[in-house]
């Protein structure tokens, strides 16, 4: 009686060197890059609580904090510092309205395959205009 | 009857996972907490006159975004702990490894957060 029974399939986690072959859906691309904009916030979290430290602690730090981002900081060019937080704008944003669609699709059971394609476009599509906003003003566009 | 199959007793997989709702609850709430706090900064950031030091100080010497800010700050941790457990969970296998990354997780958070609430109530 068991013989009847086919094979049961086996599924394994894809290996690294296929990533480059799959074509993964909108969805997907806002999955990952929550997990990695996720990531990058907490490597970079000791950057963001010594931002806070000198931006807060008294005008004479305040004043560092300025001058960090127009004549760089110890080896740290201002150029690449800005970067740097224009990365973590971008992460933020994403991570944001990434969790936001979450909450959203928990609370109105909106799991359809359109309802989370047209989503997905838009938390990539806002995330990014976001970020083009709010890096044009970091480096002193307007 | 026993198989070598069975991952129960003292066979049982060392995951480190609960499999619960508390850590999918936990990471929402903060989420929200935090989103609710985004909001709350943003309006007085972009309310009142141009921003420097002396009203950007006053924002968090208010009593209640320092409570506010306090919050916001032991929910990061919380909300970043489920979320690093589950990346070390996907990718990394040997346990021995798996358990040093998650202490040293601790570790940089414990650490970040109390520099952080240093700065808040120093203010």
């Amino acid at each position: 009686m068991a013989d009847d029974h086919k094979p049961r399939p086996v599924y394994t986690n894809i290996h690294v060197s296929q990533i480059v072959a799959y074509r993964l859906p909108p969805a997907g691309v806002v999955s990952i890059l929550h997990r990695i904009s996720g990531a990058l916030m907490f490597l970079l979290l000791p950057l963001v609580v010594w931002l806070l430290d000198v931006s807060l602690t008294s005008e004479v730090s305040y004043e560092r904090f300025s001058s960090a981002f127009v004549a760089g900081i110890g080896i740290v060019p201002a150029f690449l510092l800005k970067l740097v937080m224009l990365a973590l704008i971008w992460a933020f944003l994403h991570h944001l309205i990434a969790g936001v669609r979450h909450l959203w699709m928990d609370a109105t059971h909106s799991v359809s395959l359109q309802q989370g394609r047209i989503s997905a476009l838009i938390t990539l599509g806002s995330s990014i205009a976001l970020t083009v906003v709010l890096g044009a003003k970091l480096f002193g566009l307007y | 009857m026993a198989s070598s199959n069975d991952t129960f007793g003292s066979k049982r997989l060392v995951v480190g996972a609960h499999y619960g709702l508390r850590d999918w609850l936990s990471q929402r709430v903060t989420a929200a907490l935090m989103t609710l706090y985004t909001l709350v900064l943003v309006v007085q950031l972009i309310a009142g006159p141009k921003l420097g030091y002396v009203r950007w100080a006053a924002i968090f010497s208010q009593q209640w975004m320092r409570f506010a800010t306090f919050v916001v700050i032991v929910a990061l941790a919380w909300h970043a702990w489920v979320g690093l457990r589950d990346i070390w969970m996907d990718y990394i296998k040997p346990v021995w490894l798996r358990l040093t990354l998650q202490v040293a997780t601790i570790v940089w958070l414990v650490g970040c957060t109390g520099w952080a609430v240093q700065v808040l109530w120093r203010l």
